[in-house]
This record gives structure tokens, sequence and C-alpha cells, in this order.
């Protein structure tokens, strides 16, 4: 019982890092990714297609291999010194995920139907206001649905934080096998991911079912 | 004074010239109707009196004042063109009602952004539209609980909530089913009756009849031929126009 409360303890230190990791990539990929969006739909062809073949590349290889060339590649390749191990998992993850967003965002925003501009326009509402009063609220319901999918992908791909070496739960428990032989602490692990993707799941029905009044 | 004058509106889309010089005006409280194949321009049309395209050549006059010019139309800024849109009203096919808001708001919302009056008075005139429209038992349902005919019916009273001078409709009943055609078009028609300056394009051939004080048939671009009613369909001029109202009454 002792052990399981200790080890309880040296997970949770380790799934803080997971959270951290969690929380700072929503906070700076969310925006990012609206921006990225943004940049997909422009009208200006050159910055469309850049930043189309950016979102290509980033989302046709594996988060894997940009954390290690983010960690490693500066290094190997300008001989600058290393970035801080944190540091770079937060860049790689918010890179990675801001494209994953920007083409939800882009799906949500070209899913509303340009009648709902024209509408807003020949009623003589500002550019501003068409997008707070009668769009926004249109693209959040299209997209909860993929936004909760990536998000709950989003916890589990925190593992892979260890390959450049920084300790999130997983690498604590692998730490048991190795010094002590236990086997269990792993498994436990999966009862902290289960927990806190259930979570975010109710939180997510919950936004869903507050928007099923309307139906566009 | 005429309310509206169009002189020698010329709209392209790329090369294609899809507006060829399109001229016509409609006095105070007179309902026109445009008729015409698909693809004669008839929405290319009325999207340029509502300035969601721009004309290149061709001026529109509301009320004697010239309010577009297709020379000058790179200068006009945004903010002018949004007050100059409020001459008109449009109705689109799809309705395009916002599927938040319930049928008050959705009336209410434009005139409570540019506070054109109180909140109370934009609500009272709210209901009053509401109520011409036969939709008081739904004023707090969304557009989805309605059906295609009362939407259609709540975006006709948006439209009227911001006191345009001229009222366009875009084939307002061609997307519903046919049994629900009655009761927009019984709509359009009291609206006739209460001196409302309409443009109305429609297939409805039996509609436009009854209502229209003129007619105007489109054919390429081009106004082919216009004059009142009993003119157009009883004693058509151009073989075009003879040609489409007998293709029209066949498929009746
Ligand atoms: N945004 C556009 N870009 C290019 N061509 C257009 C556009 N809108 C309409 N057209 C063309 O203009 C012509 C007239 O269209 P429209 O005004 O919709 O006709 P109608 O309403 O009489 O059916 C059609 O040939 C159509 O293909
Ligand atoms: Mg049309």
């Amino acid at each position: 019982m002792e052990k399981f409360i200790s080890v309880t303890l040296e997970l949770s230190k380790g799934f803080g890092m997971t959270l951290k990791i969690f929380a700072l990539t929503l906070l700076f990929a969310l925006p990012l990714g609206l921006i990225i969006s943004f940049g997909s739909m422009s009208k200006f062809k050159p910055l469309r297609w850049l930043t189309k073949t950016f979102v290509w590349i980033i989302r046709g290889t594996p988060l894997m291999l940009q954390l290690i060339i983010i960690y490693y590649g500066p290094g190997l390749i300008f001989e600058l010194d290393l970035l801080e191990r944190f540091t770079a998992v937060m860049v790689a993850f918010v890179i990675n995920y801001s494209c994953y967003f920007s083409e939800i965002f882009r799906g949500g925003i070209e899913a509303v139907p340009k009648g709902q501009y024209e509408a807003g326009q020949v009623l003589g509402m500002t550019k501003t206001q068409i997008f707070f009063k009668v769009i926004l609220l249109q693209v959040i319901k299209k997209i909860v649905p993929p936004m909760s999918n990536e998000v709950i992908t989003l916890v589990k791909d925190t593992s892979l934080a260890r390959i450049i070496a920084v300790y999130e739960v997983i690498w604590n428990a692998q730490n048991y096998i190795k010094l002590e032989g236990l086997i269990w602490p792993l498994f436990y692990t999966g009862a902290f991911y289960l927990a806190f993707s259930g979570i975010l799941t109710l939180i997510f029905n919950k936004i869903e079912n507050k928007m099923n009044y309307f139906r566009s | 004074m005429p309310i509206l004058e169009v002189n020698n509106i010329k709209k392209f889309f790329g090369h294609n010239e899809i507006l060829k010089g399109i001229s016509f005006s409609l006095e105070q409280g007179e309902v026109v109707s445009i008729i015409g194949s698909s693809g004669s321009g008839k929405t290319t049309l009325l999207r340029c009196l509502n300035f969601l395209e721009f004309a290149e050549e061709g001026t529109v006059c509301v009320k004697g004042e010239e309010i577009y010019n297709g020379k000058s139309n790179s200068k006009i800024s945004e903010n002018e063109i949004r007050k100059k849109r409020l001459h008109f009203g449009l109705v689109f096919q799809s309705f395009n009602l916002f599927p938040q808001y319930n049928v008050l708001k959705n009336i209410t919302l434009a005139p409570e952004l540019m506070k054109t009056d109180t909140p109370e008075k934009i609500e009272k005139k709210a209901r009053e539209l509401i109520e011409r429209v036969g939709l008081s038992e739904r004023i707090n349902h969304y557009p989805c609980e309605l059906s295609g005919g009362q939407q259609q019916r709540v975006a006709i009273a948006r439209a009227l909530a911001l006191n345009p001078d001229i009222l366009c409709f875009d084939e307002p009943t061609s997307a519903l089913d046919p049994e629900l055609t009655g009761e927009v078009l019984k709509v359009i028609k009291e609206l006739k009756n209460t001196g409302c300056t309409m443009i109305v394009v429609t297939h409805e051939m039996e509609f436009a009849k009854n209502v229209s004080d003129k007619i105007i048939f489109m054919a390429d671009g081009v106004i082919e031929e216009m004059g009142p009613p009993e003119q157009i369909f009883e004693n058509p001029q151009s073989e075009k126009t003879k040609a489409f109202l007998s293709k029209s009454l066949e498929k009746i």
C-alpha cells in the first residue's frame, strides 16, 4: 500500500509534465493554427501555396521525427547550441499541432455557406460584425467534433517527449522496471491517460450538446 | 420622379459579358417581375443592385440621387457601400437565415447592430413584421424548426426591418416544395398592397402576371422585352419571348 502511494506520487509528477506540455501546446497552437488557416485560405496565391506546402510537410511526417530534428538539428547543421529540451518539445508540438488545428479551422470556416456572409452584407453589417455575430458560432459548432479528436490525440502524443529525454509519466514508470523490476506502474500510467481523456471527452460532449439547438 | 433608375449596367466575369447594358426604371410602389431562362443574368442584375457584385459600367439612381457609377466604382469605400446597400433589400432563393438565432433575433440583429432605433422599438417593429408574415406563433423558433415557406417569410420580414426603398427577390419560391410556394407569394402580394416597391425574379408566370405592373424578359444579358403584363403575356413581340413563354407553359 505504501508502495502504491509512493508510485502514485511519482507518476503524478510525471503526469504534471504531460499536462504542462498539453496545456502549453493548446495555448500557443490554437491561435497560431487560426493564423495559419487564414494563410491557407488567402487570396494571395504565393502565401496560400507556401502555407499549404508547410502544412503538408508537417502533417505528412511523424511528430517524433520533427522532435528529433528540432532538438538535434540546430547543433548538427549550424553548430548552434542545442535548444533546451523542454523548449524543443514545445516548439515541435506547437508547430505540429497548429498545422493540424489550421486544417480543422479551415474546414470549419469553408463549411459556412457563402450565403451567410451575403445575407449579413445586404443587411448592412460590417465585416467584423458578420464574422463575430454570424459566422463564428457556426464555425465553432462545425469544429468541435474534429477538435475533440485532435485534443485527445494530443494527450497521448505528449508521451513522445521522452524521445529527447523530457521526463513524462511513461518514462517515470519505465524507471520502476529498470530499477526495481516492477511492471505494474507502467499499466498504472494508462489509468492517468484514461482519466484525463475521459474528462476531456465529457467536456467536449457538453459543448456539443450546448450547440445542439441549431443546425446549419 | 422614378424611385429607381438603372442605366446601361454592364457586368463582366472575366472576359464574359454577363449583363450587356441593362436599363429600366421603377416608380414608387411599382412591382416589376423579371423573367427569363436560367443563365440570362437575372441573379447577377439583382446582385449588382445590392452591391454583392460591382458593375463595370452604368449608373444606379435612387430617388434621383446617383448612388452608383461603374466609372468610379473602385473609389467607393466599404462604409459607403454599406450605406448605399440599405436602399435595397434582397431576399435570397435559399433564405440564408442565421441558424443560431431564433425568428425574432434574425430580424432584430441587423437593426440592433446598426442602432437604427432603441432596442424596444426595434423589437416592437420586428413583432409587427412577424405578424404581418403570419408567424407570430413561431417567434421563438429556430430556422431548423421551420418549413422552407416559413423560413422564406422570416427572410422577407428580416429584409423589411431595415425599411429598404426597393425590395428585391431572387426566385423566392424556387427552393420550396410546390405546396409551400403559395404562402410566400401571398405575402409578396400583400406587400404590394401596402405600397412596397419590389423587383421579383420569378418562374411563377401566373404570379408575375397577376402582381406585376411591369414585366422584364431577359435573355443573354439584355432586356429582350419589357412592358405591362398583358402585353408581354398576351402579345409578345420578340421571337425569344414567344419561345420562352411557350416553353414555360409547356412545363405546366
Ligand atoms: N461569380 C461568377 N463568376 C463567373 N460567372 C458567373 C458568376 N456568376 C454568374 N456567372 C455567369 O453569369 C451568367 C448569368 O448567371 P445568373 O445571373 O445567375 O443567371 P440567372 O439568375 O438568370 O439564371 C451565367 O452564365 C453564369 O454562369
Ligand atoms: Mg438566378
